[in-house]
């Protein structure tokens, strides 16, 4: 909080260091108190947590189980598909940051050098050959996206929208397993296995990719002159606010193959995935809501007079304004599903918090409680916030959320 | 002009969908296209049901598939548990392997699904599983009410208590206003109130959800005493840091079988995974052992043991599997004895002795039907 | 089809708009309601082929189990309704609680985070930040094992000035415990309560009448005060007899003993949603005008009543409805109770599930209970709103 001083202070002796503590710490005799005690709890915790993080907790937990982490029991032959289509998100990655962002040589330096970074870890020889293959993929992408940006544009744009899909089927494969013949790398991994970071970033993406469409025809359905439509919608998005998101995972794992016709299967991430996103798209329709509610009448009345359909001016008109405005909420609310993903680790699912509980199990690092969720925390915290600095720096940047 | 990319990608689905409706009502198309999808199998399943009562379904089901699909427990050391390879192991989890062995000759083909203690029955109810093998206490609840059918008793247990044993602590009465840590959901959790009800002690529970939490608080000294099934305290004992400063009361609760459990419904299935078992037993009984099984089959000359082995046809048949079962489940998994010593033997860090576990011979309760 | 009659006619009904509307929406009622029918109808055979019907009559039978918090009388041969009592009542405890302390830390918070103290400034957007992007279900448990559980054990117990006892085993504060003279105290406390309401309803009728403002809170606030303490010194015995914790065995006895998953519970969601109220206040704040304080200076208001008459006011106009759902939020949340195992409704009807399998039942039981929750709250919301809109004509 810095006051906008429109007149320049008078320039004094004590200019600098001293006249800034003075005046941001020891104004007051209140503030003096407060900051010494600011600053004795600050000192506390670093020393006590720093001490704890060095000398006593022990972070073997971690390194024997950083596979488990990341990607579950998902078999290590067929792995290499995973750093494949990783690759590929990182050559995406790279080629629009050097199309859309080139300025920031911050992020791409982050993104780009994060895995020669890794290399230089003592990882198995393997991981580092694919980690150099990840590095690779992202410099050739910053570098054609750098060069020539009208023409690649297109095809980013398009890799972007297949890139979902494109990880599914990498993740789940191709070909069935056979029994007695050795499992090829391409063969399917059945989505029992998919865990740890893996399965938090699938469960994540999917819930709020598909809950987007559901989401924006309940927000629509909620603004519908026709009332049945309206009352559902808002019957739908109130039932599934006023519940926890525990009781919907519940009901998705228990209930919905009791809803099913018997003998019909459905898959239990599946069933988290639908859980979330059904939750996921009462929220959405809310925030988009928001956004259509702040579109000022005279948009409607003016796409009116020129004649233009309800349906052709919420198309043309309306959602591309509203969403644009609401742009920076659905930013958060991406983040807040990323964090309530945690939550199927309670209906027995292994994600990232599902999977620290299992090897908590392991008898050699019981009671490492700490160690293991302090780095799970860390994951889950120090994602949520790149995230949320990413989109406030793009909406500074691009102006999103305003108008 | 900058705009997210994932947004846009968003949008155009997004769009799509608005464009194929079109209308103000628009949201009924999806809804609508569910139903019609979901409604046309429902009245043909309604039929099928009356008329089959459901007799070999599961295995049709099961050969379909090419595995069957186990519920185990994902978090108990020596029954159930995934090390740090990501590889299921434990005496349940080998219990799914000799099923799969028996039906596909491949220990392999299973598909093990970790269950919480609350969610397995009705995964099993909800056809999710085909078989429980997720040390499951047969009770007449859920013999009946749960409509699941427990096959033959694979490990006999009983409740136990286990207590630092610096604390003197002998009998129930020494727990008086004690806490106890004990895990939701169980037949333990029911156990221990009537007991601590007969025996009129009173205590404070400790409740959690799962079994990893429970020890947790109990490590951390949260609860005067753990109570479980003594099996499992024999395996938490061992993975606690200091396993001699923790001793098992010489008390018993309650008697807790422990065994595979299937649904109501498909006496097929019963049958099969029940004689899974006593294959086991019997393989035992006749020292037959995944080493020797391939001598024994080539030179023996009692009939039990052709008949078992299928050297004397017709055993499998009238199981609706291969003659070679009982022969594929010794070879590729073991006998009952192997099974026990692999997760629960002498060399593992989880050793129980076996007890009432070892064969009727040996004066244990493991006991076969005769192969005829 | 290009016949275009040359008389003017009707609109055909099947190009009726208002047809079209009626038919769209009796097809969409139509789908929804098919759709419902086609799973409830699965649902049902599919329970019946395993023998089991839907229905409530189960609530009656025997728990058989004990639970650990209890704030009624509860014993394992009570039946599965009172279990969900139980429950119900500790979740509402919980909430209570994490409310009333998340909206003191919170409003701390979002003071501190507009502070011009470097510092504290500082501090408190380091904390805003690391709780606005915790998961939290993976804090609360962190925060039991790692912090909770890890206390010292009840004979290494950590005690402040002899009274306040830190274990794992619990946390004990002085308590104080009623006495005989209890039930006369409630009557003084009751006729306080009424004599402040008629101080606060006649200072309000001053204040429109003369236009002043009085401290009508204040005042009210300090009637029922007076009579409390003159009931306090009026009644030979005590009401409340001072009672402090001691370890007794194997348990804390006498003051009050909060359970570590409790107060693991509570703090946990008291921290998480205080953030989140941090930034409510702190935006509520800025959104009163600078020119808004100014103008009531110029008026001649002190710096007191500004803040009393101008800022506050316009702020909670603000802060009120963000602040709503944080308390229905932090409500919800109390459902992570069934990861470190303290006893709420949600974690009792996850056992009673596992018991009794019903897990159809209870499911539809607990979201029921969630459902009017958020129904107070939006009714509250809109009584809110309404007496706001009252205020700007």
């Amino acid at each position: 909080m810095q006051n906008p001083q429109t007149v320049l202070p008078p320039i004094t002796e004590r200019s600098g260091i001293l006249r800034w503590l003075r005046h941001n710490l020891f104004n007051t005799w209140s503030d003096a108190i407060l900051t010494v005690i600011a600053a004795s709890l600050i000192y506390w915790l670093t020393k006590n947590l720093l001490t704890w993080a060095v000398t006593t907790a022990e972070w073997d937990v971690v390194v024997a189980n950083l596979r488990l982490f990341m990607i579950g029991q998902f078999p290590l032959e067929q792995a290499g598909r995973l750093w494949v289509a990783l690759a590929f998100l990182v050559f995406l990655t790279g080629n629009s940051l050097a199309i859309w962002d080139r300025k920031s040589y911050i992020a791409a330096f982050l993104i780009l050098g994060l895995p020669v970074f890794l290399i230089f870890l003592p990882f198995a020889p393997q991981t580092r050959i694919w980690l150099g293959v990840m590095a690779a993929a992202g410099i050739l992408g910053w570098g054609l996206g750098y060069t020539a940006p009208q023409s690649v544009k297109r095809s980013v744009a398009i890799g972007w929208l297949i890139a979902l899909p494109v990880f599914i089927l990498l993740t789940r494969g191709f070909t069935p397993a056979v029994a007695d013949v050795p499992n090829t790398p391409i063969t399917i991994v059945p989505t029992n296995l998919w865990g740890g970071l893996l399965l938090t970033f699938l469960l994540t993406v999917v819930a709020n990719i598909f809950s987007f469409p559901l989401g924006l025809l309940l927000a629509l359905g909620r603004r519908s002159e026709l009332p049945i439509i309206r009352w559902f919608s808002v019957g739908y998005i109130e039932l599934v606010r006023g519940v926890p998101l525990i009781t919907i995972l519940f009901m998705a794992q228990l209930m919905l193959p009791l809803f099913l016709p018997n003998g019909q299967d459905i898959d239990r991430v599946l069933r988290a995935m639908v859980g979330m996103t059904l939750f996921s798209a009462a929220y959405l329709a809310e925030n988009v809501r928001g956004g259509l509610q702040a579109i000022p009448k005279g948009q409607f009345e003016a796409a009116h007079a020129l004649g233009l359909s309800s349906a052709k001016t919420m198309y043309f008109i309306i959602l591309p304004q509203a969403l644009r405005l609401i742009i920076p909420i659905l930013v958060g609310q991406f983040i807040s599903m990323f964090k309530d993903t945690a939550l199927v680790a309670i209906v027995g699912l292994f994600d990232l918090l599902g999977i620290a509980r299992t090897v908590l199990s392991q008898p050699e690092f019981i009671g490492l409680h700490r160690e293991v969720y302090a780095f799970v925390s860390l994951f889950y915290w120090g994602l949520s916030y790149v995230m949320s600095y990413i989109s406030q720096r793009l909406e500074t940047s691009l102006g999103l959320g305003t108008r | 002009m900058r705009k997210s990319l994932l947004f846009v990608s968003l949008l155009v689905v997004a769009s799509m969908l608005l464009a194929a409706c079109g209308a103000p009502a628009a949201s009924e198309a999806p809804a609508e296209a569910a139903a019609t999808e979901a409604a046309a199998p429902a009245p043909a399943q309604t039929v099928l049901e009356v008329t089959v009562p459901g007799y070999g379904e599961t295995l049709k089901a099961v050969q379909e598939r090419g595995k069957v699909v186990c519920g185990v427990n994902a978090q108990v050391p020596g029954f159930g548990f995934v090390d740090s390879a990501g590889v299921f192991s434990g005496f349940d989890v080998d219990f799914c392997r000799a099923l799969a062995a028996g039906i596909f000759g491949d220990p392999d083909a299973v598909e093990f699904r970790a269950l919480t203690s609350s969610e397995r029955f009705t995964a099993l109810q909800a056809g999710e599983i085909d078989v429980l093998s997720r040390n499951t206490t047969w009770t007449l609840t859920r013999d009946t009410e749960l409509t699941g059918n427990f096959v033959h008793t694979m490990f006999y247990d009983g409740q136990g208590m286990m207590v630092a044993a610096d604390s003197g602590f002998t009998t129930l009465k020494d727990l008086e206003g004690g806490t106890i840590c004990v895990q939701t959901g169980t037949t333990t959790e029911l156990n221990l109130a009537d007991v601590m009800a007969a025996e009129g002690i009173s205590y404070t529970p400790a409740v959690f959800e799962d079994s990893n939490a429970t020890l947790a608080a109990y490590a951390e000294g949260r609860c005067d005493a753990i109570t479980t099934d003594k099996s499992g305290l024999v395996s938490n004992r061992a993975s606690l840091p200091d396993p001699a400063a923790h001793v098992i009361m010489d008390v018993t609760m309650s008697k807790e079988p422990l065994g595979p459990m299937v649904r109501h419904g498909d006496d097929q299935w019963f049958d099969i995974v029940q004689w899974t078992a006593f294959a086991l037993f019997t393989a035992e009984e006749y020292g037959i052992t995944s080493a020797n099984v391939d001598d024994v089959k080539a030179s023996a000359t009692d009939p039990n043991i052709m008949r078992l082995l299928g050297t004397e046809p017709g055993m499998g048949a009238k199981l609706g599997l291969s003659e070679e079962w009982a022969y594929n489940i010794i070879k590729l998994v073991g006998n009952y004895e192997e099974l026990y010593n692999r997760s629960l033997g002498p060399d593992t860090p989880t050793f129980i002795p076996r007890g009432f576990n070892s064969l009727y011979t040996d004066g244990g309760l493991l006991y076969a039907p005769p192969f005829r | 089809m290009q016949h275009t009659p040359a008389t003017k006619r009707a609109t055909p009904f099947w190009r009726d708009e208002r047809f079209l509307q009626l038919l769209g929406q009796a097809l969409f009622l139509i789908a929804v309601f098919g759709f419902a029918w086609i799973i409830i109808n699965n649902m049902r055979t599919g329970l019946q082929k395993q023998g089991m019907t839907l229905g409530f009559s189960f609530i009656s039978g025997i728990a058989g189990f004990d639970i650990a918090e209890l704030p009624i009388v509860y014993s394992r041969s009570s039946t599965y309704l009172q279990a969900y009592t139980v429950g119900l009542l500790n979740t509402l405890i919980v909430s209570g609680i994490g409310i009333f302390f998340s909206t003191i830390l919170g409003v701390i918070l979002g003071v501190a985070r507009l502070s011009k103290n470097f510092l504290i400034n500082r501090l408190a957007a380091l904390y805003l930040e690391l709780m606005r992007n915790m998961s939290l279900l993976v804090f609360l448990i962190f925060w039991y094992q790692g912090l909770f559980l890890k206390l010292p054990k009840i004979k290494e117990a950590i005690i402040w000035f002899d009274s306040v006892y830190w274990t794992n085993r619990g946390i004990g504060i002085p308590w104080g415990i009623p006495t005989a003279s209890y039930p006369t105290f409630q009557l003084f406390l009751l006729s306080g309560i009424f004599l402040a309401l008629i101080v606060f309803f006649s200072l309000q009728a001053y204040a429109k009448r003369t236009g002043r403002a009085p401290l009508t809170s204040l005042w009210s606030a300090l009637a029922f005060t007076v009579v409390a303490i003159v009931g306090w010194l009026v009644l030979p015995l005590k009401p409340l007899e001072l009672s402090i914790p001691f370890a007794n065995g194997l348990n804390l006895s006498g003051g009050k003993i909060f359970s570590p998953e409790f107060m693991a519970l509570t703090s946990g969601l008291v921290l998480y949603t205080a953030a989140f109220i941090g930034e409510v206040v702190r935006s509520g704040i800025l959104a009163v005008s600078n020119g808004q304080v100014e103008a009531a200076r110029a008026l001649g208001l002190n710096r007191f009543q500004t803040l009393r008459l101008v800022v506050f006011p316009q702020a909670l106009r603000v802060i009120v409805p963000p602040l709503t759902s944080q308390y229905l939020n932090l409500t919800k949340n109390s459902s992570l109770a069934v990861a470190i195992g303290y006893p709420d409704m949600f974690y009792v009807s996850n056992t009673i599930i596992n018991q009794s399998g019903r897990a159809v039942e209870m499911i539809a039981v607990v979201m029921l209970t969630y459902l009017t929750f958020s129904l107070i709250t939006s009714l509250f919301m809109n009584w809110y709103n309404a007496k706001i809109k009252l205020v700007e004509r």
